[in-house]
């Protein structure tokens, strides 16, 4: 990881579930934000998008996504309220999680925030869904991010070892 | 009733805690559910719509007969 990089805090699912994995009191120290995740969640189904809520708000959220399942590819817009990701369901292969990086450059600027997304759902199997996502979170006041949730869009919990590394992110060392 | 509970980590001290959700999360989430389950009906309703007229206008084709707009549509970028 580069010097610019500092790991501000981890939280991993622990010994039980979690509907929601928050981070608060973000400093407003750094330039941009970088999230790495690794979920996995109890919905009935091999994947589940994830929601990103920013200062406690899943709405003025806009998206655009590309996706591939392994055997098609499609281009949506706004599918999944306040998209920020993709998890790994019940039915997949046992212990597999999915991957991904959310990066918010300018966070504590006073304009709207922009967003992209990698995510992948590797299970070991013949459909592993990836998305590239762009979004933007265009609240009215704005505000600088100061807190940032992550929840399943229809399951109800992450399981144990779903984990998120939150990265503050400066310009210079 | 167990209610669903967050894990939250306080950036400024490390500390994580475990709280239950409040109902105003929990409804909030409901209502992200249903608003998804609609628009994700009305995206597949488009597409088995889009690929319904593809396939007519493909047989169309094959037969030498005319097409609709629509049909024509799904064709012609």
């Amino acid at each position: 990881m580069a010097l610019t990089y500092e790991a501000i805090a981890t939280v991993t699912v622990a010994g039980a579930t979690a509907a929601t994995i928050e981070f608060t009191s973000i400093p407003n120290t750094y330039t941009d934000l970088l999230l790495l995740c690794s979920f996995r969640n109890d919905r009935n189904a091999t994947e589940d998008a994830v929601k990103m809520s920013l200062n406690g708000s899943t709405s003025n959220f806009s998206t655009r996504s590309l996706s591939g399942s392994g055997s098609a590819a499609a281009s949506d817009t706004n599918l999944v309220t306040a998209f920020g990701g993709m998890s790994v369901s019940a039915t997949a292969t046992a212990s597999t999680f999915s991957n991904n990086m959310v990066y918010i450059p300018n966070y504590t600027s006073s304009n709207a925030k922009s967003y992209s997304v990698e995510a992948m759902c590797e299970t070991n199997g013949s459909t592993a869904y990836m998305y590239v996502i762009a979004g933007l979170w265009n609240p009215s006041p704005q505000a600088a991010i100061t807190s940032i949730s992550f929840a399943p869009n229809l399951g109800t919990n992450f399981v144990q070892y779903s984990t998120a590394t939150l990265y503050g992110i400066k310009n210079t060392v | 009733m167990t209610m669903p509970t967050k894990l939250v980590v306080d950036c400024s001290t490390g500390v994580t805690t475990e709280v239950e959700l409040t109902a105003e999360e929990i409804a909030q989430r409901e209502a992200d559910a249903a608003a998804f389950a609609t628009a994700e009906a009305e995206r597949v309703a488009r597409a088995e719509a889009l690929a319904t007229l593809k396939a007519s206008a493909k047989a169309k084709l094959v037969a030498g007969e005319p097409l609709t707009a629509e049909e024509a549509d799904t064709l012609v970028i």
